[in-house]
């Protein structure tokens, strides 16, 4: 490696949990700060080094104008953009606002709503700029950030595997939740990457990896529906961290617009 | 070999287990855990799932309470024996950069011997399989040959089937006549307790050897296989497995892959808990300074898409196309390949399919006539 790989890391609306993936990697940040050239970090430090950047990396989603301005100037300035964690990836929690009216939120939480500049939506960044990388979960493996940082500096596709949660699940030795005991879970459309951590303790998955690559919906809502999950339960478990995301958020549309059967038995 | 058959009482497990570990195995057996019974070391019978058993349908299984206090009352669990044979997640090799070049540092399989406690006759027929795929012909895998090959074998015969079990079609149980190191068949009832023993390996006699057992009749071996064909003649589950591979490989554009493709989720979890298939994914973990490098290989499955993705595309984009080559390889492809259908009709992958698919339901209606 003759050049270090020049990287920014850039925030959004967002809790700043994925960001700090990176600074918990503790024992590989030297191995990192060898490899790379942390050009743009402010959650790590306060100098900024101007662009443009070989690699940045980007966590919250785009809620204000000023905001889908600032993505474009980054994606002009960056040769390499990849997107981390629900927020920047499909939107984020904060997306539940897509599914109301943002002018009752802000009348209901600011004490003067005028001062108040944003989108009515909370969205990815994909839906404003190119991404070429888009690493899921909520918060994202820092395991597989690393991966994502190696991958630039080799000059090579990312190794992220996008099948279902359930392969971790077996993989790990853990009993099915949702046929040992019942319960809803949404590991069989959720990405993998968490490393199955609520059916390891016995909950069903929550679906904060959000969507798996080929995310059969109306098959798992069949299924919850036989197991005895109403449709407002079925339509609920898939209302958060990735509520944006498409696969989830037209399979709520067909429940709540009722087009999903009650229970095919 | 000789077919020795001998009579032991109701200490039997536990005088097994330290026979062997005296022996330096490690023992691996059932034992209940987290709503299941599951794999895992075993120090003495209580660790064994006594007095309970599986309440298995599709999509479903939950543990019960038996009548009795027998230790192998139950039938398989959502883990199979390739667990330890083939694990999930195996390192085949580091390597470090050394000057211009890289050193190869095999991975050397740990010393230790494995005994495997409670290996139903259709996980010993898995094994079998597993056994053609991986040391097989020329291609030998080194990490598998090893721990199978020192492998000790006690197969325990069932007495009863769970619902989904079809090992009566498959011709693979519920009894095994070889293949085995010691069999047990677990006798209960009218204040008896009992089991019988037999041997099917030097290595099993020679273990036997100091439990100083007494032989059994002849007729208590006749009543066993009686018992055995009996309840392989009353599972409800069946295969008809006739004529099978050419009726699947004339219907490939049947109506009914579309129907099941519905319901499927393409979860893997079918594959991953099937007690003979095989796949997997290789994958080299470099450390970021390029010095070091691991190349691992893990469980991976035909219904993940990213495993028939080749340079330019997926060859099987839809869940259609991935559960076809699953149903379509195990019933015909591995009679071409192995010479072995791929199923031994455990039922694992009908009970842990998070969508109840019943794969005997789902070649029933493929092999039917095309109606539409
Ligand atoms: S617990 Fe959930 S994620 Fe795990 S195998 Fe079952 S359905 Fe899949
Ligand atoms: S399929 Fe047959 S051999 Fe296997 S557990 Fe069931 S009864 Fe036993
Ligand atoms: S296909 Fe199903 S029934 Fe057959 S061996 Fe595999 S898991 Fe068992
Ligand atoms: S058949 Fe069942 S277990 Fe297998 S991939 Fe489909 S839904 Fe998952």
């Amino acid at each position: 490696m003759s050049k270090k790989l020049k990287v920014a890391v850039w925030k959004f609306a967002s809790c700043d949990g994925c960001q700090l993936s990176l600074l918990d990697c503790e024992d590989e940040l030297l191995a990192v700060a060898d490899a790379i050239e942390i050009a743009y970090f402010l959650e790590a430090t306060r100098a900024t080094v101007a662009g443009p950047y070989d690699l940045s990396i980007v966590e919250g989603s785009v809620t204000t104008p000023h905001d889908a301005q600032r993505i474009v100037e980054i994606r002009k300035q960056s040769r390499s953009l990849v997107t981390i964690g629900a927020c920047a990836t499909s939107g984020g929690i904060q997306a539940l606002k897509n599914f109301g009216e943002v002018g009752d939120f802000i009348r209901t939480v600011y004490a003067s709503p005028e001062f108040i500049d944003t989108l009515t939506t909370s969205d990815p960044i994909s839906k404003h700029v190119k991404v070429d990388f888009e690493l899921q979960g909520c918060p994202i493996n820092k395991l597989q950030l690393l991966e994502l940082v190696l991958s630039a500096v080799q000059g090579r596709a990312p190794r992220i595997p996008h099948h279902s949660l359930c392969v971790e699940c077996k993989r790990k030795g853990v009993t099915c939740t949702m046929v040992a005991r019942g319960d809803t879970c949404l590991g069989p459309v959720t990405h993998a990457g968490c490393g199955a951590l609520c059916p390891s303790y016995d909950r069903g998955c929550f679906g904060c990896y959000g969507p798996m690559d080929t995310p059969n919906m109306a098959a798992l809502d069949h299924r919850l529906a036989d197991l005895g999950a109403s449709a407002r339960d079925r339509e609920r478990a898939f209302a958060s961290f990735y509520v944006n995301a498409k696969a989830y958020r037209e399979h709520r549309e067909l429940v709540t617009s009722g087009k999903v059967p009650e229970s095919k038995s | 070999m000789s077919h020795d058959v001998f009579k032991a009482d109701s200490k039997l497990p536990d005088r097994l287990l330290v026979a062997l570990r005296e022996q330096g195995y490690t023992t691996i057996g059932p034992t209940a855990r987290d709503g299941a019974i599951v794999l895992d070391e075993i120090h003495a019978s209580a660790d064994l799932p006594v007095g309970l058993r599986e309440d298995q349908e599709a999509g479903h299984y939950r543990l019960q309470a038996r009548r009795d206090e027998a230790v192998f009352g139950h039938t398989v669990g959502p883990q199979s024996w390739k667990r330890y044979l083939f694990p999930p997640n195996h390192r085949l090799w580091a390597a470090k950069r050394s000057g211009g070049s890289f050193e190869i540092k095999p991975q050397h399989e740990a010393d230790h011997r494995l005994a495997f406690i409670g290996v139903r006759p259709c996980e010993l027929a898995a094994l079998e399989i597993q056994d053609r795929v991986f040391f097989g012909e020329e291609h030998v895998d080194p990490h598998y040959a090893a721990l199978r090959t020192r492998a000790f074998i006690v197969t325990v015969n069932c007495a009863e089937a769970a619902p989904t079990c079809f090992c009566g079609s498959m011709g693979t149980g519920p009894r095994a006549e070889d293949g085995y190191d010691l069999a047990l068949t677990e006798i209960l009832g009218r204040g008896r307790h009992e089991f019988l023993v037999e041997v099917g390996s030097e290595r099993g006699a020679t273990l036997l050897e100091a439990l100083e057992l007494k032989p059994a009749g002849k007729d208590a071996l006749e009543a066993a296989r009686k018992k055995a064909a009996e309840l392989a003649g009353s599972m409800t589950r069946r295969v008809e497995t006739d004529g099978l591979a050419e009726a699947l490989m004339a219907n490939l554009e049947h109506p009914h892959w579309a129907k099941t493709a519905e319901r499927c989720l393409a979860c893997a979890n079918c594959t991953m808990v099937c007690p003979t298939c095989f796949c997997s994914t290789v994958e080299d973990v470099a450390d970021l300074s390029g010095d070091h490098d691991e190349r691992w290989r893990r469980w991976d499955s035909c219904f993940n898409s990213q495993h028939s993705y080749v340079h330019g595309g997926n060859m099987r984009p839809t869940i259609r196309s991935r559960y076809r080559q699953w149903l379509t390889h195990k019933f015909a492809g591995w009679i071409d390949q192995f010479g072995t259908s791929g199923c031994v009709g455990c039922g694992r992958c009908i009970t842990w399919c998070p969508a109840a698919i019943d794969l005997t339901e789902e070649l029933a209606a493929l092999r039917g006539a095309v109606t539409t």
